[in-house]
């Protein structure tokens, strides 16, 4: 049977000019991966850095395996921030080794270093690191107390593809051993594809909730149809939901036989025709308004 | 729980910020080379005579009656000719005027120039005119001199101290306030007395280390007089940079702007190399000025090293200077770590 690892209930944070989380609810279960998407500014990175317990709440009650957050926590609580900066001239192994002198158990370094792909990059110095390998020192620096609950705050921005999915890798893994990890992205792609659940952030709320699939389904019966904006000119659209998005048209509609036969009608060539379905991108759009990146 | 102290963790920080600061190449060669420098500097300057007291222009030297020519053999006076010239003469007289030269004197006619408001006029004409009296029985004293370089390495040894511990420990816990590292260390375990014990002890370990291979290397290449225990100058060093440290803690204890970190280490670390005794002696200072300096933890440490260098002091003879520093040390501390703040 699932148990709820933590718990968040009516969570505020205001500052003098700004209400940053305005009374937000949410219950993990252990061993799911949580996602927490917003776009900047919406109390996202707020929110985690009170559940990190690095952050001060205005109000509400935060309880982590039933008891309001202590030295368990912070023994048991792995933490990946958005930035951060590491010790100069100290070399990778120094900073692990450092690291796991500071718990009481820690996980094997030497497992560590592998699963995070460090062999190589042990006798460097953290200042001559590149993107992606000081992300992955971090986020061993994260696992080194064999965590309960990993947060990882934007864990792969400014990564390039190649290590982006190297990067999703590692967390599949670490959720195959059932850990409990809470996931902030500006990536939507990486939020379906690694997130059992998410929660949709903005002005302080949460305003969605649920499975990256359910809220899809909740949320759209359509698709996408996609042309370049070339083939479409002097084309009366005004009865479909249309977007621009770069050079190319998207057109929203539940019935695609009827909007191809529209399309056939009106002598559209139909060689550049794309049909996507709805994605997390259009359901965050739809929500709040926003580019997820704005 | 969690304690308040663990040694392993303090321990993992001490190590870590020690090896930081001994890789750290540049700021450890600039700790060692700045007092050596300092050191030499002033070694050059004052080898060779002792700088001569007061200088005094001569015209027609060669022609001086016996009252001048006796006045001329005067030891620690520099005399210079002079020519008769009516515009060389005229020079030298502005140069009078304007304190540049304490005296001027036409050795053939017996006149000199004086300026009235000049102190070292005013001595010099004293010493010029009392040339013939010499009613005093004459004692004589004899022991080894002690150059200004003597006086002064005490308190370049206990500059390069404060500069070290001040600048050493506030902006290394501004810098990595400001970059997000107190942070990090804030979601671990650490306590922040941890994290400043460490800082403090790995920041005690090197000064003293740096102190000593600059006072055993400036002793060797340079020489200057050591009377004392080197045991107990050991002991100041260690109190001294202890106070110091802890001071440096006060003022990195909130502030994540590494500007105004640099503007408020200025602001302790200046008038105190100033005021302290460093430079020159505060015996005659304005009583309001010593009063000040008595603040300054590095006056504390300064007088204790320079009694114990030169004039061979024991623990028991610079008590009270101890107890200022280890009174100011456990207050700096204590304040220092209750206004802490990680972020």
């Amino acid at each position: 049977m699932a148990t709820d690892l933590l718990q968040i209930k009516n969570l505020v944070k205001h500052y003098p000019s700004v209400k940053a989380v305005n009374g937000i609810d949410i219950t993990l279960q252990a061993g799911i991966c949580f996602g927490l998407l917003g776009p900047n500014g919406a109390g996202k990175t707020t929110t985690v850095e009170i559940l990190e317990g690095i952050n001060s709440a205005t109000s509400g009650e935060i309880l982590y395996k039933g008891q309001p957050l202590g030295d368990q926590f912070r023994k048991e609580a792995g933490i990946m921030f958005q930035s951060t900066a590491l010790q100069d001239f100290i070399t990778v192994r120094e900073t692990l080794t450092m690291f796991s002198q500071f718990y009481p158990q820690h996980a094997d370094l030497d497992q560590l270093i592998l699963r995070c792909n460090l062999t190589e990059y042990l006798d460097q110095d953290n200042r001559q690191l590149s993107g992606g390998q000081r992300q992955r020192l971090l986020l061993a620096i994260a696992l080194v107390n064999n965590p309960d609950i990993i947060f990882l705050d934007e864990p792969t921005t400014g990564l390039d593809p190649q290590a982006r999915r190297n990067f999703w890798n590692l967390i599949n893994d670490i959720k195959e051993e059932g850990k409990t990890i809470v996931l902030t992205t500006h990536y939507m792609d990486e939020a379906y594809s690694l997130c059992d659940e998410i929660a949709i952030m903005d002005h302080g709320k949460i305003i969605a909730q649920g499975t990256p699939k359910s809220l899809l389904e909740e949320n759209f019966n359509d698709v996408i149809l996609q042309l370049p904006e070339s083939e479409l000119q002097d084309i009366d659209l005004s009865m479909y939901t249309i977007h621009k998005r770069n050079s190319y048209i998207e057109i929203t509609t539940c019935d695609v036989n009827e909007a191809v036969s529209f399309l056939n009608k009106n002598n559209v060539s139909l060689s550049k025709l794309q049909i996507r379905p709805r994605t997390l991108d259009d359901l965050f759009l739809e929500l709040t308004g926003k580019e997820l990146r704005a | 729980m969690n304690t308040v102290m663990s040694f392993k963790r303090f321990l993992a920080l001490l190590v870590s910020r020690n090896k930081e600061f001994i890789r750290d190449r540049s700021s450890l060669s600039w700790n060692i080379l700045m007092p050596v420098l300092i050191v030499a500097g002033f070694s050059f300057a004052f080898s060779g005579d002792i700088a001569k007291q007061y200088k005094v222009g001569v015209i027609n030297k060669a022609a001086a009656t016996d009252i001048a020519s006796e006045f001329l053999q005067l030891k620690h006076i520099e005399f210079y000719p002079v020519e008769s010239d009516r515009e060389v003469v005229s020079r030298a007289i502005s140069k009078v005027q304007r304190h540049q030269v304490d005296l001027l004197l036409d050795a053939e006619k017996n006149q000199y120039w004086i300026n009235t408001e000049s102190p070292k006029g005013y001595l010099v004409e004293k010493i010029l005119l009392g040339t013939k009296s010499s009613d005093f029985t004459r004692q004589t004293v004899s022991g080894k001199q002690i150059r200004y370089i003597d006086w002064v390495i005490p308190g370049i040894l206990s500059m390069n101290m404060m500069f070290s511990a001040l600048f050493g420990v506030g902006f290394v816990i501004v810098r990595y306030r400001k970059n997000g590292m107190l942070k990090r260390l804030k979601a671990t375990p650490i306590t922040a007395f941890e994290y400043l014990s460490a800082q403090v002890v790995s920041r005690l370990m090197l000064i003293i280390l740096v102190t000593a291979f600059v006072f055993y290397g400036t002793h060797y290449f340079v020489g200057f007089v050591m009377n004392g225990s080197h045991f107990n100058l050991f002991l100041v060093f260690a109190l001294g940079s202890l106070s110091m440290i802890s001071l440096g803690l006060i003022i990195a204890a909130r502030i994540s702007s590494e500007e105004t970190a640099g503007g408020l280490l200025n602001l302790f670390s200046w008038p105190m190399m100033f005021f302290s005794g460093v430079w020159f002696s505060l015996e005659g200072a304005a009583p309001i000025m010593q009063s000040i300096a008595e603040i300054f933890p590095l006056t504390h440490v300064t007088a204790s090293a320079r009694a114990i260098m030169i004039d061979g002091a024991e623990l028991a003879d610079i008590s009270y200077h101890l107890v200022v520093l280890l009174v100011q040390s456990v207050a700096f501390l204590l304040f220092g770590a209750w206004l802490f703040k990680w972020d």
